[in-house]
Order: C-alpha cells, then structure tokens, then sequence
C-alpha cells in the first residue's frame, strides 16, 4: 500500500489530478452554497410573510429535495440546455436542493426574531430593507447556521455523484481507480471527500461565532 | 404638542380600536393613556409615529399631519420606549443607544460619544456599555431603552408599558428616574400604561380610556381621583382612591407632636413607647411599653418601625406612617432623615376633616 502511496504521489499527472478534483469539488460545493443561499432568503422571508403561501412552498421544497440528484444531473441539460457533462449541471442541480433544504430554516430563523425588537427597529426609524439587513438577518443566524452546515455537508457528498455523468470533483478518483483497479485513488478520494466536509462544517462553526458575539456573552 | 382629531382605527372586519378620539396633549409634560386591555391606548399611541394610520380623522405633532412626513424620518424625531425594552440583542449597550444618531449620518465614534453621556444621564455606569443586552437586568435593560430613545433628543418621546415588565421595587425606581429627567428635559411624553397607580403618580394629565377607543375621562389626576366622570372610570380607578387622593393633598398642616426618645446604647426604662434613634438621629424602631433594659439598648430589643412621613410631603405619607407604626405614632423626619416628631392617624384625620369644611361649609 505505502509502494502504491509512493508511486502515486510521485507521478505529476496523479498530483495535478488530485489538485484539480479537490479545487473542483471545493468550487462545485461551495457556489451552490451560496448561490441556494441567495435563493432561499427571499423565499423564506416571503413564505414567513406570507402565512397562506407557506405551506405550499414548504411543501414543494420538500418535494424537491426528495427528487434523486442523479436524475437531476440528467435532467437539468435536457431542460436548460446545456451540455451533459458540463458541471454548470452540478452548480444548478445542487442550487436547487440547497435552495429547498434552507427555505425552512431561513424563515424559521426570521420568525425568531422577537417581534418586540422587529417592533422597536420600526418604531426608531429603520425602513424595512435596512431593518432587514441590519437586524432580522443577523439574529436569524443562530438558526440558519445549523441549516447551512447540513447544505454544505450534503453538497459535499453530492458532488462526488457528479463524476458518474463525468464531472470532475473528488469523485473522478473513485471512477479512475475503479475501472483500473488501483486502490490509492479510491482511498484518497474517500479520504479527501471527509476532510472536506469536515472543514467546511468548522468553518461555518468558525463563522457564526465570529458573526455572533452576543450568543456568547452569557446571562447576567 | 400632540393633538389628536377625530382620529379613528377600524380594521377590516369590522373592530373599533379607537373611535373618533380627540385629545390635545400639552408639549413639555406628562400625559398618560390608561385602560384596560382593549382600550385601544397602544393604538392611540403608534399613531404619532405612524406605526398605526388612522382611518379617519388626523393626528398633528406641533401642529403638523403626521401623514405628510417620510414616516421613517418622522419616527426618528420622536423617541419610542417599548415594553420589555426591544434592545436588539446582537449589539453592544452603546451601540443600541447610539442607533438613532447613526440612522441620522452620525460616525459610529460620535454616536459612541453620544451614547456614553446618555449612559450617564440615566444613571448607568460606563462599565455596561461594553456588554450585551441580555447580560443586563430588567430596570437595566429598560434604562438603556430610555437612553436610546433619548439620543437624538427628540422633542416627542412615546412610551408603551415601559415598566410593566419589571417587579415592583425595580418599577418604583425607574418612574421617580423618569419623573427626575422629565424635571431635566421637559420633553413632551405619551405614556402608555393599564396601571391606574403608575398614571396617578406619572401623569400631570391622565386619559382614561375604555375598552372600544372612548377616552371616558381627561383630566389631572387629583381630579380623576376626586370626581370620576362615570361608573366606569370609578370601577377603573380601584377601591382605593379615597387614600390614593391623599397622595395629592398637601401635608404642611401637620404639626408633629413630642415622644420619648431613647439613643442607642443608653440606659432607659420604657413605661410608655419610647422611640430609639441612632447616633444621626436617626429613627431605628420602637420600644414597647413596660420593656426594661437591664444595660444600653440595642437593636435587637425594638419593635420594627413604620413607614417614615417626612415632613411636608402629601398627607398619604402621614396617615400611613401612622396606620403602619407599632405604637400607632407615625415618625416624621426631615430631609435628611433624622426625627422631628409624630403624629397620629387621628391629627390627619381631624386635618382632612378642617379643609373638607372649609372648601364646602
């Protein structure tokens, strides 16, 4: 096994593939992560706006999120037009689900903010946008933060579906090592795949605390 | 000044919250909103700054309509104190006070500046400034959102059951702070309340309003408490307003009459009650008849005493200091505290019963 480690680490080609599939992966999980995020804020805002709208959005993203990401790979160039294995499939299909999956909590984490002080924002003269921005959407984050290491974990694991329609990201090394029968590939791609996911999720951790001071200030 | 013209709330369906109310509001005071839940005060309230637009009819600040104004700058010109405070929890004391100056284009440091004096002028110390809301107590936390409305000094400050979530000690201390700046400030305040109480001891003039938006009586709060307008407004005003009254009537006529006093830490031999004071003299509590002392008298032998009447201060005082004293002698002190003398229920009432003849013979 350490022979083949060797032999793989010592080939350029192996290295640039490695170095390519990790950059990929982190750029296919990460854009859709912000991208769903984009999406879904207004939708959660409206659907917590909107209480006769709500359960017909909730109820469609949840519809969504159980569609197979593979068929949603397939389908996406059919309607949208572009080509099969080109990774814009990834980025959309993957905007899509993370778009469903944060709809809830985005309105759920508006809807905990306490009214008296949404009231008292108003009452001292911010208009709604401002209000939005500077009050709402930084006491939604306790709430959203645990959504948001759920999506990009999710996107982690999904892209690596995405080398099955020939897609780079981490999961080419779990085909190329398949079809030739090397190990080292697979095991680093797992590897790789986990490590990943795990640093996206401390750094959304790293995030909220630095975003969110006051959660940590403690009672009196 | 405020002034309220046949303004109106009626929602879709039908409820009146509040019916053509007029109401002129003197600028420079006090004037409270009480009733019961229901009564439409809160509504009366969000008109002024346009949280709430009438249905009908107007409501002018100096003189103005409100509706002609940007409803976000109006609200900025006037102070807003809301029940349990609404700081925002995700800034800094400072920072919330300081929201208004940066909504008007102060620098953050300026609004900071600011925001420090206010700390100040509501007694709190510089060392909350740095902490979050949620590490303060509830009178802290509502000081700070008095602060807060005060920053940019509007003329107008709109309070709506700001001391209604503080227990009662707290909530006795934040109403003589507001009464303290008032006396600094002279802003014109609308306070929102369902505590006949706190609008008889806030209000220089009091609204009582009645569930369906009728303001059924408008007036000081001595008059309320000597004449309710109707059933409604008596049922309103509680059981109590005979003695509550008193709170209004001038206590000067109280001449204090003598009792035997005793220092802590001399001898004494106690054949009537005596009163024991400290070295300020200060009084400490009473010795009952017959106590014999065999060496200096302490603390633990007294009787605790009543409450302390002090001198010139409404007639309330008196009568409870009275009621409240284990000898039935109310103490009364001086401004600083120290004894002058005593009296007795029966002098205060004999005293209400001398000016009762005088204003109707």
């Amino acid at each position: 096994m350490i022979d083949e480690l060797v032999r793989y680490f010592s080939s350029p080609s192996y290295r640039e593939v490695l170095l390519s599939s990790l950059g990929q992966h982190v750029y296919l999980s990460l854009v859709p992560l912000l991208l769903g995020v984009l999406v879904a804020v207004p939708l959660g805002r409206f659907a917590q706006r909107a209480p006769r709208a709500r359960a017909a959005l909730l109820g469609s993203a949840n519809v969504v999120y159980t569609v197979p990401s593979l068929a949603l790979f397939v389908i996406i160039p059919a309607v949208v037009g572009t080509g099969a294995t080109d990774s814009i499939n990834v980025v959309i299909a993957l905007t899509i689900y993370n778009a469903a999956l944060l709809v809830r909590p985005v309105m759920e984490g508006l809807a905990s903010v306490p009214g008296h002080v949404v009231t008292a924002a108003t009452a001292l003269g911010y208009r709604p946008a401002r209000r939005f921005f500077a009050v709402e959407v930084p006491l939604a984050l306790p709430v959203l933060s645990s959504a948001l290491r759920v999506a990009s974990v999710s996107n982690v694991s999904l892209v690596s579906v995405g080398a099955l329609i020939g897609i780079g990201g981490l999961g080419r090394l779990f085909t190329d090592g398949f079809q030739r029968d090397f190990l080292v590939p697979i095991a680093l791609g797992i590897v790789l795949t986990l490590l990943l996911a795990m640093a996206g999720d401390l750094l959304i951790v790293a995030l909220r605390r630095a975003l969110t001071p006051w959660q940590r200030a403690g009672g009196r | 000044m405020i002034e309220f013209r046949a303004a109106r709330k009626e929602y879709p369906d039908g409820t009146v919250a509040v019916e053509d109310v007029d109401l002129a509001i003197e600028a420079g005071t006090i004037t409270v909103l009480v009733g019961p839940s229901g009564c439409g005060k809160t509504t009366l309230l969000r008109m002024v700054n346009r949280m709430i637009e009438p249905t009908a009819g107007e409501v002018l600040v100096d003189g103005r309509d409100v509706r002609t104004a940007d409803s976000a700058e109006l609200r900025r010109g006037i102070g807003y104190v809301i029940q349990q405070a609404g700081l925002f929890p995700h800034r800094t004391v400072l920072d919330n006070i300081g929201t208004v100056p940066r909504l008007l284009g102060s620098s953050r440091r300026t609004a900071r500046e600011r925001a420090r004096e206010l700390l100040e002028l509501v007694g709190l110390p510089e060392s909350v400034g740095d902490r979050y809301p949620a590490q303060l107590s509830g009178g802290q936390q509502q000081r700070v959102g008095v602060a807060r409305a005060l920053a940019a000094d509007p003329p107008v400050l709109l309070m709506d059951e700001p001391f209604s979530a503080v227990d009662p000690v707290v909530r006795e201390g934040l109403q003589d702070e507001l009464l303290r700046l008032q006396g600094e400030l002279g802003k014109t305040v609308l306070f929102v309340t369902h505590d006949i109480d706190e609008a008889v001891k806030l209000g220089e003039k009091v609204a009582v309003l009645r569930t369906g938006g009728h303001v059924a009586q408008y007036a000081e709060p001595e008059q309320l408490l000597a004449g309710p307008a109707d059933d409604f407004v008596t049922s309103f005003i509680g059981r109590d307003r005979g003695f509550r009254r008193l709170s209004f009537a001038d206590g000067d006529g109280v001449v204090p009459g003598e009792v035997s006093t005793v220092s802590l830490g001399d001898r004494c031999t106690a054949d009537d009650w005596v009163l024991a004071l400290d070295s300020d003299r200060r009084p400490r509590g009473w010795l009952a008849p017959g106590t014999t002392s065999d060496g200096p008298v302490t603390e633990d032998q007294l009787l605790a005493g009543g409450s302390l009447h002090t001198r010139g201060a409404p007639l309330r005082g008196a009568l409870d200091a009275a009621l409240s004293a284990p000898s039935g002698l109310g103490v009364v002190v001086d401004g600083r505290g120290s004894y002058v003398g005593v009296v007795t229920a029966q002098q205060v009432l004999d005293l209400i019963e001398q000016r009762r003849r005088q204003v109707s013979p």
